[in-house]
């Protein structure tokens, strides 16, 4: 008899760092809080007893401050439209581009042998070293920020498309051949429609990139932008500042990334 | 319909990388024939129907359907495959319409094709479900009723209910036994399963491997009206173990 398995009413729970535990739905809110809330509460206790000179740490009340002021006089809103502006027009530009690519190489052997090397080798040189290259092409608007933001992601989505593609199952495009589906029409209508949610997730971690890049960019010649403030905040020691835009930039990149996530639960309710 | 498999022959590699899959394979099949092929693996008959499908081109002989030498894939020949059968992204219905779809048919006779088919497989109550909603044996009715409303002439199935524990298959034998007798469709069946091409078909053909060649032809006139009995029947348990025993033969490595 095995009294001890069955009183109690429930199975005791694995501790919570052996694989295969998964923590209760309170226990994970719980731990994805203060996820957020420890960090917060340590720069809150740490500029609390002055540990570090407010010049370089600045509190958490200062950076509201910063913020709300910000905000008043506009320019957050401005910088946001900016530097948001940027990564959108870029990145798109990479998608329109790397998606349709990316399927013809994945289901063309031909194509994927005519561009894959090249791709491999262009994916290796840092974005950022164009820059010089981009202003003298140019000049100093929007198209070279723009065309960064193109620079830094359209090869990782490309070969990410591709390989999302390589997992269509071979039977579901013959099954289409049989039906009497023509090229286009197991392009668009099976191929890129079954890799439809790898291909958003692919675009939700390759934006993050461009996101990193707008920064760059804005660092080199902009007018405003999340980045151009936080550099002419650094000229004028306002460390408050740089913590608010660095919170902002934070913000925004995590809203993108919910926003896709979002988009596949709404689009693909099919593979969730 | 006359479905003409002619001296098909096929090699896939070259060099020291040669292998023959097929050789000389000839057979016939006119309308309203159900027609099966047995092999083991490596007898090359999933090979024999991606030829007659136009999935593969073969290296010698040819595929004529109705005199016309087969080119590349066409709905006159529907195929359902073992696996990954369905889109998952279509219900139920869409999965049976897509096909029509792809051809450019009027929305209207869309519609009307696919609650019939879906009629036809019994499964008009699940046109709203995903295929993940679906079990194995619903999913590949689906896949039967999708190719069948695309008209073809003949319908190739490749190890269909392979993948289907054997109580499902053989509801899915009875099935398809009777869709068959029903419709008056032209079936050709690849399986390992003796049983299953003795309980479906009118004509066996047994293949060897390595390469792949027909070597006998068994003719089943059993009374197919209750399948249940038909297997439990000493004649065909008779024809069963026959046929078993030629496959055995062919392979004696693997006893």
């Amino acid at each position: 008899m095995v009294a001890s398995a069955t009183d109690g009413g429930g199975a005791k729970p694995l501790p919570l760092l052996s694989i295969g535990a998964t923590p209760s739905p309170l226990v994970r809110s719980g731990l994805q809080v203060s996820s957020l809330l420890i960090p917060l509460l340590l720069w809150t206790v740490i500029s609390a007893l002055e540990l570090v000179d407010g010049k370089f740490l600045p509190s958490p009340a200062a950076v509201l401050e910063s913020l709300a002021s910000m905000a008043r006089e506009g320019i957050l809103f401005q910088d946001i439209v900016a530097s948001t502006g940027r990564v959108f027009a870029g990145f798109f530009l990479a998608t329109l581009v790397a998606v349709p690519l990316g399927i013809c190489m994945g289901v063309y052997p031909a194509i994927c042998a005519l561009c894959e090397p090249l791709i491999a080798m262009l994916r290796y040189m840092p974005a950022a070293a164009f820059i010089p290259l981009l202003i003298i092409y140019l000049g100093i608007g929007e198209e070279p920020k723009i065309a960064l933001i193109f620079l830094g992601t359209v090869y990782f989505n490309v070969l990410m498309v591709m390989d999302a593609v390589k997992f269509v199952p071979k039977e579901l495009i013959e099954t289409t051949l049989t039906l009497g589906g023509r090229g286009r029409q197991v392009l668009v209508q099976v191929v890129a429609r079954y890799s439809l949610p790898s291909i958003i997730d692919t675009l939700r971690i390759n934006i993050a990139t461009s996101w990193n890049l707008v920064v760059v960019a804005e660092l080199v010649a902009a007018e405003v932008g999340l980045g151009k403030r936080i550099q002419l905040a650094q000229r004028f020691f306002r460390t408050d500042q740089i913590f608010a835009e660095l919170i902002v930039l934070g913000l925004i990149g995590f809203a993108i990334d919910m926003g896709f996530r979002l988009l596949l639960r709404l689009s693909c309710r099919w593979a969730l | 319909m006359e479905l003409q498999v002619r001296h098909l022959g096929k090699t896939f590699g070259s060099g020291q990388h040669r292998k023959e899959v097929l050789r000389d394979i000839s057979f016939a099949l006119r309308s309203g024939e159900f027609l099966s092929l047995v092999g083991s693996s490596g007898s090359g008959k999933s090979t024999i129907l991606r030829l007659i499908a136009g999935l593969e081109q073969p290296s010698s002989g040819q595929v004529r359907v109705d005199g016309q030498a087969v080119q590349g894939p066409g709905p006159d020949r529907g195929m359902v495959f073992q696996k990954y059968s369905l889109y998952p992204w279509l219900s139920a219905a869409e999965n049976v319409a897509f096909g029509m779809r792809l051809q450019g048919l009027p929305q209207r006779d869309i519609n009307e094709r696919t609650a019939y088919f879906l009629e036809v497989v019994g499964l008009q109550d699940a046109a709203r479900k995903l295929p993940r909603e679906l079990s194995g044996g619903m999913q590949q009715r689906v896949a039967i009723a999708r190719t069948l409303a695309t008209n073809p002439k003949v319908l190739l199935l490749d190890e269909p209910f392979g993948a289907l524990d054997l109580q499902i298959r053989e509801a899915m034998q009875d099935f398809l036994l009777q869709l068959w007798q029903r419709t008056g469709l032209t079936v050709l069946l690849i399986t390992h399963d003796v049983e299953e091409a003795l309980v479906l078909a009118q004509r066996v053909h047994v293949l060897a491997p390595h390469p792949g060649r027909i070597v006998s032809t068994v003719e089943v006139d059993l009374d197919k009206s209750d399948l249940n009995q038909l297997r439990l029947s000493p004649a065909f348990l008779e024809k069963r173990r026959t046929l078993a025993g030629v496959l055995r033969q062919l392979e004696p490595a693997l006893v």
